[in-house]
């Protein structure tokens, strides 16, 4: 019985309900004893629900729903001492990720999950939403990638003519605008967080759900990676050389990673060197029109 | 001044990348390229040689820089890595800590 069956068939057993997200990849299976949230999950990941019958490595969440107008999580449980004796919430904005004995404990106001690399096993608690799943699974996702020398990066992403380009720049550099101007034969893989993997050749990049403004979910394919664009708007479309040390800094600052963990920065920081000697990097300025994407793809 | 002694932290990532060396600080990921006269006094940085001896030594002779100028330069250098945990300053000499050897050095 494949390791993917047999967490099936015991979810079932206990009127659970499973669906497996595939992004890149990698599967995670998110388990649920609402019918509701599973719906839920298989609308927001439309086309990265699949059952992958020969997983290489299955990941398994069961996710706890808290109560409607339950409080968000303290300061004690994420770990942090309290300011006061009342325990103040922790905002949505103040994740903290860190790591102890192996596991892995992600918490922000919204959620709390842990997860263990060694079993694979893990536990999120958050309200009905999505947005708490979607963090998750970009914290995991980052953490799975970054022990391969891989990553999740700030970035736009498509393919054409059979290759995929990166576009790279935090919020408001361009990366929607550039995945808008696309032309209608350009794959779009996802206008904000890209998937970046190593394969026989090079890298390859992946499609996600993950959206930006454009708030589409990007299509579930991927291809060769040809090169990284570092984005820039201004009155012409233009392309420039970046050196080695540049490249690497500008890339490490677009690559998502959420801990301040030295085994994790290291593998990331060694990720990126590996990257930018293998994946040409290019300064991109361009004009807010399409014929952007007559000079790069 | 009083002797001080530096050495590489352990809670950093580094690479040499096409004859330049790249530091990264773990706690607040800073990331510094170093000049050659940074990089040689950062290879040196072995805890038990004192800044001012790694001065005279390793960066005087080969930059054609007064010990005065040079060690100025360095403290300063020193100061700022020292502030995003790259480096760690005493004015004993300081334990290895399984410190990290830059790389193309064993």
């Amino acid at each position: 019985m494949s390791a993917l069956r047999a967490v099936l068939e015991s979810a079932t057993s206990v009127a659970t309900h499973t669906r497996v997200v595939e992004i890149g990849g990698v599967p995670i299976a998110l388990s649920t004893r609402s019918a509701t949230f599973a719906q839920m999950v298989e609308e927001r990941y439309v086309g990265f629900v699949s059952v992958n019958e020969e997983p290489f490595d299955l990941i398994q969440f069961d996710i706890e729903l808290l109560e409607s107008g339950a409080r968000g999580f303290g300061q004690s449980e994420c770990g942090r001492e309290a300011d006061d004796a009342q325990d103040s919430d922790v905002s949505d904005d103040e994740l903290e990720v860190t790591r102890g004995k192996g596991v892995w404990r992600m918490c922000r106001g919204d959620f709390l999950a842990e997860w263990d690399p060694g079993t694979g096993r893990g536990r999120i608690r958050q309200a009905m939403n999505p947005y708490s799943l979607d963090s998750v699974l970009r914290i995991v996702h980052s953490l799975v990638l970054a022990k391969r020398g891989e990553f999740l990066v700030h970035a736009a992403s498509a393919i054409r003519n059979g290759r995929a380009f990166l576009f790279a720049g935090v919020s408001g550099a361009g990366k929607t605008t550039i995945s808008r101007l696309a032309p209608v034969d350009a794959t779009l893989l996802t206008d904000e967080i890209s998937y970046v993997r190593k394969s026989a050749r090079g890298y390859e990049a992946h499609g996600t759900p993950f959206t930006g403004e454009l708030a589409r979910v990007g299509a579930h394919c991927s291809a060769p990676l040809q090169v990284l664009y570092l984005l820039r708007q201004g009155a012409e479309n233009r392309i420039d050389e970046v050196d080695l040390a540049l490249a690497t800094q500008a890339l490490l600052r677009n690559i998502l990673f959420f801990a301040h963990d030295t085994e994790l920065v290291q593998a990331i920081f060694e990720g990126a060197c590996e990257f930018v000697q293998r994946v040409p990097v290019r300064q991109l300025t361009f004009r807010k029109d399409a014929s952007v994407w007559d000079l790069v793809a | 001044m009083r002797t001080m002694y530096i050495a590489r932290s352990s809670a950093i990532a580094s690479r040499v990348l096409a004859g330049e060396t790249m530091v990264m600080s773990v706690a607040d990921s800073t990331f510094f390229t170093l000049n050659e006269v940074a990089s040689a006094i950062w290879r040196a940085a072995d805890g038990k040689t004192p800044l001012e001896e790694i001065v005279e030594r390793d960066v005087c002779p080969v930059f054609e820089v007064s010990v005065e100028d040079a060690l100025m330069d360095a403290r300063e250098f020193v100061r700022e890595l020292s502030e995003h945990g790259i480096l760690k300053v005493s004015d004993q000499p300081i334990l290895p800590e399984a410190a990290p050897a830059p790389p193309g050095v064993s």
